[in-house]
């Protein structure tokens, strides 16, 4: 009985058109594309995008140069150097993160204890050679002047959780 | 010199302005079927599908052109450099031609000949030869059992194509396209004769290698098949070749089944409308169900198609072709039958 109902079935494509009826529903539902370059999603305060330098509202960089982050790194991306300063103060002289190497895991900005170091929230710092990936210290000490709202807004999002 | 103008000449030009008058619109509703295809599909895909090149994407069309041109023809070492070219051409070439025994309207035809049918079906079952030499010339393993599939296919379905014509033949009594269409007055074939429309729409999906009969195409397996080799123009023919296929597919369609320019029932406002219209409305109706049916169903296995073809549709369209034949005789309807 049941292989006649199958051939029965078979015979007048019913599972055919239930499934096509199906598609036919689906074509009036409302689009999930996000159309990206005009609209983008919502990001978490813990997004980890492009490493930036901060600074302290003084202006003064915030690193002190520990090296914290160039140890802790897995992909060794990030190159320290540093002496004292006239002032007396350990600073940085060279701080250089080879972009092509990190893999972004926010290991370093755990590592911080000054928060210095960051990942923020930009993630479309596409480059058309390698070379630009490069990034050394006034690179990262510009995106920090740059990204500071967003950075200190997510900081303080996320800060009740840590 | 004035015989040459009356005689040659001006019918010449006649032909060649009617000639256009078809095909211009036929190449342009070709290029806004792959716009139209990427549309549906996308919306039955919760996508958006082109919409940047103008409004809702609709200069994609001629952006994808444009593209076509401007690239570099590769042609392979190895491949057969002659037979290689004409492959796509013979392909483009042989899905525009079929349209000279097109009725698009009640006496719009280029060519009214009595065996339009028979015509239609040999111009339809020579598209083999396009994938079939693309096959053998691009001189790669992926092309050439993609032209082995595409032969097989299109032939299997032939046959059941060709039984499904004989059961409208049969009720007609002529071979004429324009006879075709006037014989459905009373009232489409598709409603007597539904089974086989269905088996003729469905052998139209593999006639064209749409899905889910795309094997001679099947990415996961094949890569590209025939078109493996192909790049720039040449490509841009064959891909043209198979939408103009799938145009041609469904005004046959449309002609055998679908009642061709005639209105659905014979009333004032719908006879208003003029025959082309209906003609275009149809087979747009039946291209909608193309892209439907490729945007629901998955690819089918080899031998599952082979099964499908010569265990399934051949024994049905054959006992259809007895069947129908039996009733008009029975009956006494069979055209020509009191006379």
């Amino acid at each position: 009985m049941s292989a006649l109902v199958n051939v029965v079935r078979s015979m007048f494509l019913t599972e055919l058109l239930s499934g096509m009826a199906l598609t036919f529903r689906y074509m009036f539902r409302e689009r999930k594309t996000l159309n990206y370059p005009h609209e983008k999603g919502s990001l978490s305060p813990r997004f980890r995008g492009e490493h930036a330098l901060r600074r302290y509202p003084n202006g003064e960089e915030r690193c002190i140069a520990c090296k914290l982050c160039e140890a802790v790194c897995p992909a060794l991306a990030i190159t320290i150097e540093s002496e004292p300063r006239d002032d007396g103060s350990r600073r940085t002289t060279r701080y250089d993160i080879d972009m092509t190497k990190c893999i972004y895991c926010g290991l370093c900005q755990e590592a911080c204890p000054v928060d210095a170091i960051v990942e923020g929230p930009n993630f479309e710092f596409a480059t058309e050679t390698r070379e630009e990936l490069y990034y050394d210290k006034n690179k990262l000490l510009a995106n920090g002047d740059r990204w500071e709202a967003e950075i200190a807004a997510n900081l303080a999002a996320d800060a009740k959780y840590r | 010199m004035a015989e040459f103008w009356d005689g040659y000449a001006l019918p010449g030009l006649w032909i060649a302005a009617k000639i256009g008058a078809l095909l211009i619109p036929l190449l342009l509703s070709v290029a806004y079927l792959t716009w139209f295809e990427r549309k549906v599909m996308a919306a039955m895909q919760l996508r958006m599908g082109p919409n940047v090149v103008g409004p809702w994407g609709l200069w994609q069309p001629f952006a994808d052109a444009l593209k076509m041109v401007v690239k570099e023809t590769i042609i392979p070492t190895k491949a057969n450099p002659g037979l290689f070219l004409l492959a796509p051409m013979l392909t483009f070439m042989l899905a525009l031609i079929a349209w000279a025994v097109m009725p698009v309207g009640d006496g719009l035809v280029i060519s009214n000949v009595n065996v339009g049918v028979l015509y239609l079906f040999a111009i339809s079952s020579l598209g083999v030869y396009g994938i079939v030499i693309a096959g053998w010339a691009s001189n790669s393993r992926y092309a050439f059992l993609g032209a082995l599939r595409s032969a097989a296919q299109m032939v299997s379905y032939e046959v059941s194509m060709g039984f499904v014509i004989i059961c409208v033949l049969l009720c007609v009594g002529s071979l004429n396209l324009s006879d075709i269409v006037r014989a459905q007055e009373t009232v489409w074939f598709v409603f007597p004769l539904l089974p086989m429309a269905v088996v003729f729409f469905i052998s139209t999906l593999a006639e064209t290698n749409r899905h889910p009969f795309d094997l001679p195409e099947a990415e996961s397996e094949l890569v590209a098949g025939h078109l493996v080799e192909y790049s720039a123009m040449t490509f841009g023919l064959f891909f043209l070749g198979e939408y103009a296929n799938m145009i041609l597919m469904s005004g046959m369609t449309t002609i055998l089944f679908l009642g061709g320019w005639l209105p659905p029932i014979d009333i004032a406002p719908l006879n208003w409308i003029p025959g082309p219209i209906w003609f275009v409305l149809k087979i747009s109706a039946l291209l909608f169900v193309f892209v439907w049916v490729r945007a629901t169903f998955p690819r089918y296995r080899y031998d599952q198609l082979m099964r499908l073809g010569w265990k399934v549709f051949l024994p049905l369209s054959l006992f259809w072709v007895v069947l129908t034949a039996g009733v008009l005789v029975a009956f006494g309807w069979a055209p020509g039958a009191e006379g």
